[in-house]
């Protein structure tokens, strides 16, 4: 029994502090500076503290934490990736979520619900098994399943998708989770701010300061700060602030769209995915359905939404579950992919001493939210990349030492 | 209660309907909705809330009215308020556990409220064991309606359409925008959300018949105009980009796309906060207003108003005007400050009706079945003093049965906002307003902060006026709007109360302790604070709630109204249902010419790009398998034929047809002569092999070239993007869909085809991979001497329209030498046997060609090619991975590997197996695999790790498996 909300009952007062200090002004240096306030800076932050010690570091948010892609995203976190580099990546994010609510005091709804990659196509079940063996290979519980067990875990699925895309089979992955998105950034946001860390929100990067190729400083809307570390991790938003130093990236941002259903009394419980019919889908604690589809086809950098998008989402929903045509769609909307060549993201330094880049985070940023904080925290104060992100240098790209997870993105890009 | 006939009424009252609810039965009529319906049998209990399972009733009867949501059938989350009465309806409340609305056991979780403060979910139940049964109660308490496993897939139709000047909202300032417009000349659409025209001018009528006839007057000039087209019971569920939207009909989209817009959605009123302002009883001034005008209902006999504007006192009249009593009337503001409520306030002094100023109530009491009996009202001073605004010490109980709340608005301005205008905050009025609008997008009426009667018929004029001149149609004309005389909306109709259950957020159950605790825990941004306690996210999506939210949050930070700012307004308006936006569930299908004949003759489909291609050919009583390799063998042994018109099929012409192809090809064609044909790959700026596919010359300047199935559009696309960019004298047409091809292949092929064409099929004067023109069974035909699945072998395109007869005619043809169709698989087995790759499948996103061992396609020297500089960089490094040819054992038996199995070396991943099949010519396994490079040198071995684990040793091999020597494609000594 949760005892512990007794304290709301017997007290006059709400007895709950601040999640986050806020700092009335911009100190003038800072011994590290985050660019973006999204799960991923805020997770630098947090590990800087806890596991370096580094607490003077100042987060800088354009808007409201968790306000980008960390609250757009349809919380899905997985580790059945392609590449051994990314199944191990993946793979230790997935270890971090598990003890993430503990670590934060701070319920995150990791909720494990085990997750589907369907296949239609005997070329896509190929894939599946490519993944399913480089997982098991790395000890990922991952498996090929026939269309008996996706028909088990959903037994109200038309499994023939309509009689035109019949699923074949799939990719299962057991640790398959959701979480609660929002939290996420609050509960990291929260731990870096008790352990000293500043964020700054509302407050706008206009410009780096890097004479002869060298960090000094950050122009801010409220002012300069010194420092002689940044760590730039903005998602969609990268090739505005890699401009600001006239470092080349090979990223194109796309708009990735999702939508939600009014909530319904829950009745799926697994995450599932089909790469073909461009869905997919769970179902959230609040017993919204949270739905998503492929990259929009063009490169846009807004966060607009489209009506196609809901059309044709929809209509693959309905010929895999043709009983939803009486549920609403409640609300769309739409973030910036920042996409990579090899569907990697870019991590570690960069040519600009002191500048340290997190991005290239495309589709797949949410699940790696604990990981990159930590990894790009260990970065940060070694001055060297992590073991986990050696394969995500920015540098790969000139060397042709590309990481290809392709075939692993959940669905069509 | 049933009213008395009421002048313009929508319901039919010789028309009575049963229904049923909650398992009782009742009367209503045609013209009813669910809710008034039950309004007029007394039933004032209509759901019960989301979070605490209190009682409620009708809140806003204006579609976005969460306390009323039903299950009709198979239909969740129904909005009673405006889900219209039919015969025989069945329909049961959604959200209340084991019992009726009555006797709703979940009404328990009222007593543990404050238990469960803001975020409480955050704080507790998240110990790692525990969590997934708490979990499972949670998944167990949420959701609203359920869905019915059975419900058959609704298909519904979609229109495209067009106007001028799209007008959406068809009250006052939207009919008039929309004869502004039309009169001008432009194609008018009006779009309303109600069953009939006419907005607030149907009800919000202060108990003047004169009211109705004008309005009568205008829709009749509405109606009667050719160029206006009227939608109602329609609503507008978003705005997208270029003045696009859909338009949701009952059950059919229509997707309008205007010249120009003119929102005039009007504006949604805004509740009070005070304690238990969510009691059955207590409802929007404007929700009593329309249920007594549409629908000749009036849930309240003597109800007290709490009013802070004009419209107050005009509902107030309303109720009078039925022949009922006003308790009260509470004005939260002190006398000389309402402005222009004198002539009203005059009619209900003289009624009787007492009036308390600078007044507010603090607490409804609910009576013995929930709904109210009584208000307490305290006096209130809300713009000066400390926060403590209500006075406690001075309450007083009025009794009444009812309370109408009229204290302000909120513009419905969704739209807007969809379509980027700025808005900024009118504190003369306490609304955000347009400040900027998009180019094409018009705002009038209350939307845009005009309230005043004959102000937002000018405000339509004004704006419908300026759409059409947009859209190309006469001058705008410059028209004065006169300013409000008083604000319609008060800036902080809220009280705090020591006892909570003053409701900001109906939907999701937030008071204004949890605003203020959310704030208090740091969740001071109006996004995040939504986020946090919920505010804004439940199926009205803020629609009550979104002002008081914000004016809380700028009054417990000392910020304005416009530094607070609003949430996103995202689509959809109203929740839309999957079907409509889904239409028909269109799903495009394409067939070859020849698809009936391969239907005719057994094919069992595999869809590649859309096309649907024969997988095999079904032989009563064989299996799979050996259908495909008695095809496979026909081919081998005598002659076969495929149909290969899924081939992407492109045409180029030009002076620069040669110096294109040698651009995004890595082969030389320059020197390709013409009537051959040459082996064409395409690779991605950086190396990685996307494509391949044939290039034949048929002139100097002339060429046709093949691409494979699924990279047809997409290769095309991009060499019409590259012509464009490079600026290239050729033109690209693409004849996929144009021309049949078929694949004639097999020891026997050329006899089959000699007896159809007049061409010289020897092997001199029609070698390997020559191409020419000619007729084959009389049509026209071009031809190319292929080896793709490693015979003597012709692909024969023609017009598609002949494509059939071209089939019939070589099976007739080849029947004395045992023709037979072979299908893609047979393909698969006999590529493979030749050890030719399929790309996608032998190869991934990462594959190059120096992976694969083609370097021999690579022409290095050639000025440019796409890829070529990425390949030259590759080319000094040491490969990745190479892929080679394997084979298993002749006397092999267990467990086959299957493809995108691990090839492993020294315990870790080296590669993986891409294409494997049993060979029935090579009567063993063969396969193509990545392993690493250098560890390829034939004779060696290969070790495959089975999905079991298990680990097999395969022997590398040199391709071809079949003919190395490429013999078969020599003329016999």
């Amino acid at each position: 029994m949760p005892w512990r909300l007794l304290r709301f009952a017997f007290s006059d007062t709400h007895p709950e502090p601040r999640m986050f200090a806020v700092p009335p002004r911009l100190k003038p240096a800072y011994d590290v500076v985050i660019i973006g306030g999204g799960g991923h800076g805020l997770a630098a932050a947090y590990y800087l503290a806890r596991e370096h010690g580094v607490t003077n570091v100042c987060v800088l948010e354009k808007g409201y934490i968790g306000g980008g892609n960390t609250g757009r995203n349809t919380t899905i976190i997985r580790s059945n990736y392609l590449t051994p580099e990314g199944v191990r990546f993946y793979d230790e994010s997935v270890r971090l979520w598990q003890d993430l609510s503990a670590d934060f005091d701070l319920n995150l709804f990791y909720a494990n619900r085990g997750h589907f990659t369907l296949a239609h196509t005997d070329a896509s079940l190929r894939t599946m098994r490519w993944r399913a063996e480089v997982n098991k290979h790395h000890g990922v519980d991952s498996e090929v399943v026939g269309p008996e067990a996706v028909q088990k875990a959903a037994p109200m699925m038309d499994i023939s998708c309509g009689g035109h895309a019949p699923i074949l089979g799939a990719l299962y992955h057991a640790p398959g989770s959701v979480a609660r998105h929002d939290a996420v950034a609050w509960g990291y946001g929260r731990g870096a701010s008790q352990r000293g860390a500043e964020i700054h929100q509302q407050t706008e990067v206009l410009g780096i300061d890097a004479p002869g190729g060298k960090v000094k400083g950050v122009e801010t809307s409220r002012g300069y700060i010194a420092t002689p570390k940044v760590l730039c991790a903005v998602a969609g938003f990268t090739p505005r602030v890699l401009k600001m130093l006239e470092i080349p990236s090979p990223i194109y941002v796309h708009p990735l769209q999702a939508m939600v259903s009014e909530p319904v009394k829950p009745w799926l419980d697994p995450i599932l995915v089909s790469g073909s019919l461009h869905v997919y889908i769970s179902q959230s604690a609040r017993g919204e359905l949270v739905m998503g589809a492929s990259l929009d086809p063009y490169e846009v950098q807004a966060t607009r939404s489209s009506l196609e998008f809901v059309e044709g989402l929809t209509a693959e929903m309905l010929n895999m579950f043709p009983f939803l045509s009486n549920v609403r769609v409640m609300r769309q909307w739409a973030g910036m992919a920042d996409m990579t060549p090899d569907f990697a993201p870019i991590m570690g330094k960069t040519p600009v001493e002191g500048f340290y880049l997190d991005a290239g985070w495309g589709t797949w940023g949410f699940k790696a939210t604990p990981v990159s904080g930590k990894t790009m925290a260990h970065t940060l104060v070694h001055d060297a990349p992590h073991p986990l992100i050696t394969g995500f240098s920015l540098a790969r790209f000139e060397q042709y030492a590309l990481t290809g997870e392709k075939g692993a993105a959940s669905v069509g890009h | 209660m049933r009213l008395p006939k009421v002048s313009g009424e929508w319901i039919d009252r010789s028309r009575p309907f049963s229904f049923r609810f909650e398992g009782e039965s009742f009367q209503g009529f045609a013209g009813d909705t669910l809710t008034s319906a039950l309004l007029a049998n007394g039933v004032s209990l209509l759901g019960r809330s989301f979070k605490y399972h209190r009682p409620r009733g009708v809140l806003s009867f204006a579609n976005h009215d969460v306390n009323v949501m039903l299950q009709q059938g198979n239909e969740p989350n129904v909005r009673g308020d405006v889900r219209p009465l039919q015969d025989g309806m069945d329909v049961k409340v959604v959200n209340t556990f084991f019992g009726t609305v009555k006797s709703d056991k979940g009404r328990c979780l009222g007593l543990i409220s404050r238990l469960l403060p803001v975020g409480f979910y955050y704080k507790a139940f998240h110990t790692k064991a525990l969590f997934p049964l708490w979990e499972k109660l949670f998944r167990f308490t949420t959701g609203l309606g359920e869905v019915d496993f059975s419900t058959p897939h609704a298909r519904t139709p979609k229109t495209y359409d067009f106007c001028d000047v799209l007008v959406i909202g068809a009250g006052p300032s939207g009919l008039s925008a929309a004869l502004s417009a039309a009169r001008q000349g432009a194609d008018v659409a009006l779009v309303d959300e109600n069953a009939r025209p006419g907005g607030s001018a149907v009800y919000q009528r202060g108990g003047d018949p004169k009211t109705l006839e004008a309005l009568t007057a205008l829709l009749a000039r509405v109606t009667e105009h050719p160029k206006i087209r009227l939608f109602s019971g329609a609503y507008a569920a978003g705005y997208y980009k270029d003045h696009w939207a859909p338009i949701i009909e009952e059950k059919r989209m229509v997707k309008m796309r205007a010249g120009s817009v003119v929102i005039a959605s009007g504006a949604i009123e805004q509740s009070a906060v005070f304690r238990n302002n969510d009691l059955p009883g207590v409802m929007l001034a404007s929700a009593c207003q329309r249920l007594i005008y549409r629908h000749g209902v009036c849930p309240v006999k003597n109800p007290l108003l709490l009013v802070a504007n004009q419209e107050g006192y005009r509902a107030a009249l309303d109720v009078l005007a039925q022949g009922l009593s006003v308790a009260a009337i509470v004005d939260l503001r002190p006398e000389n400050e309402a402005r222009g409520v004198q002539p009203l306030a005059e009619k209900l002094r003289t009624a009787g009706v007492p009036f308390f100023w600078e007044h507010t109530v603090v607490e409804a009491l609910p009576g013995a079945n929930s709904s109210v009996q009584a208000a307490r009202i305290a006096p209130f001073s809300p713009l000066s003093g400390p926060a403590g605004e209500a006075d406690f010490a001075r309450v007083e109980e009025i009794a009444c049965d009812g309370i109408l709340m009229s204290v302000g608005w909120a513009g419905a301005a969704h739209l807007l906002y969809q379509a980027g205008t700025q808005m900024r905050y009118a504190p003369a009025i306490e609304q955000f307003v347009p400040a900027e609008l998009p180019e094409g997008v018009h705002a009038c009426g209350k939307v845009n902060g005009v309230y005043g009667e004959a102000a937002r018929l000018l405000d339509g004029e004004r704006a419908g006026s300026a759409a059409a001149a947009h859209a190309g149609f006469g001058e705008a004309r410059s028209v004065e709007i006169p300013p409000e005389a008083a604000s319609p909306s008060h800036p902080w109709p809220i009280v705090r109360h020591p006892n909570g259950k003053n409701f900001v957020d109906f939907d999701e159950d937030v008071q204004f302790q949890d605003i203020a605790n959310a704030i208090q825990e740091g969740f001071d941004n109006i996004e995040l604070l939504k986020r946090y306690s919920t505010s804004g996210m439940g199926p009205s999506q803020g629609k009550h709630s979104n002002m008081n939210l914000l004016r809380i949050l700028a009054r417990l930070t000392h910020k304005s109204p416009e530094v607070v700012g609003t949430t996103t307004a995202r689509p959809p308006y109203h929740p839309v249902p999957m079907a409509i936006l889904a239409g028909r569930g269109f799903h495009p299908q394409r067939h070859t010419p020849i698809h009936g004949r391969h239907a005719k003759a057994g094919a069992v489909w595999r869809e590649a790009a859309l096309w649907q291609r024969p997988e095999y050919y079904r032989v009563a009583g064989k299996e799979r398998e050996d259908c495909i390799r008695d095809e496979a063998l026909a081919v081998r042994q005598g002659v076969g034929i495929i149909d290969v018109g899924t081939l992407g099929k492109l045409e180029i012409w030009g002076p620069q047809a040669a110096e294109f192809l040698e651009r995004v090809y890595t082969a030389r064609y320059a020197n390709l002569k013409v009537g051959a044909s040459r082996y064409a790959l395409m690779c991605d700026e950086a190396g990685v092999i996307i494509d391949d596919g044939v290039v034949a010359r048929l002139a100097e300047e002339h060429f046709y070239f093949t691409t494979t199935t699924s990279g047809a559009t997409s290769v095309y696309r991009e060499f019409s993007r590259l012509l464009t960019e490079w600026k290239m004298a050729a033109t690209l047409v693409n004849h996929t869909g144009a021309y049949a091809a078929l694949n004639l292949a097999g020891p026997n092929s050329r006899a089959v085809l000699q007896k159809l064409t007049t061409l010289d099929l020897s092997g001199a004067a029609f070698p390997y991979l020559a191409a020419r023109e000619g007729t084959v069974a009389d049509i026209p035909a071009r031809l190319l001497r292929v080896g793709f699945v490693g015979e003597w072998g012709y692909e024969i395109h023609v017009p598609a329209r002949y494509g059939g007869a071209l089939w019939d005619a070589l099976l007739e043809a080849g029947g004395d030498k045992g023709i037979r169709p072979f299908g893609v698989e047979a393909q698969r087995l006999l590529r493979l046997e030749k050890g030719h790759i399929i790309i996608g499948q032998d190869s991934d996103g990462l594959t190059t060609p120096l992976e694969l061992g083609m370097d021999w396609a690579l022409k290095m020297d050639k000025p440019f090619f796409v890829g070529q500089r990425s390949l030259a960089i590759q080319a000094k490094k040491p490969l990745r991975q190479a892929l080679v040819g394997f084979t298993l054992p002749e006397d092999f038996s267990g467990e086959a590997p299957q493809e995108c199995q691990l090839v492993i070396a020294e315990g870790e991943i080296a590669g993986r197996v891409t294409s494997v099949a049993f060979s029935p010519v090579l009567r063993r396994f063969i396969g193509l695999a990545f392993a690493r490079s250098g560890e390829n040198q034939p004779g060696a071995k290969l070790s495959i790790r089975l999905s079991s684990g298990r680990e097999i040793a395969a022997d590398i091999a040199t391709t071809p498996f079949h003919d190395p020597e490429n013999a078969k494609q020599k003329e016999k000594a």
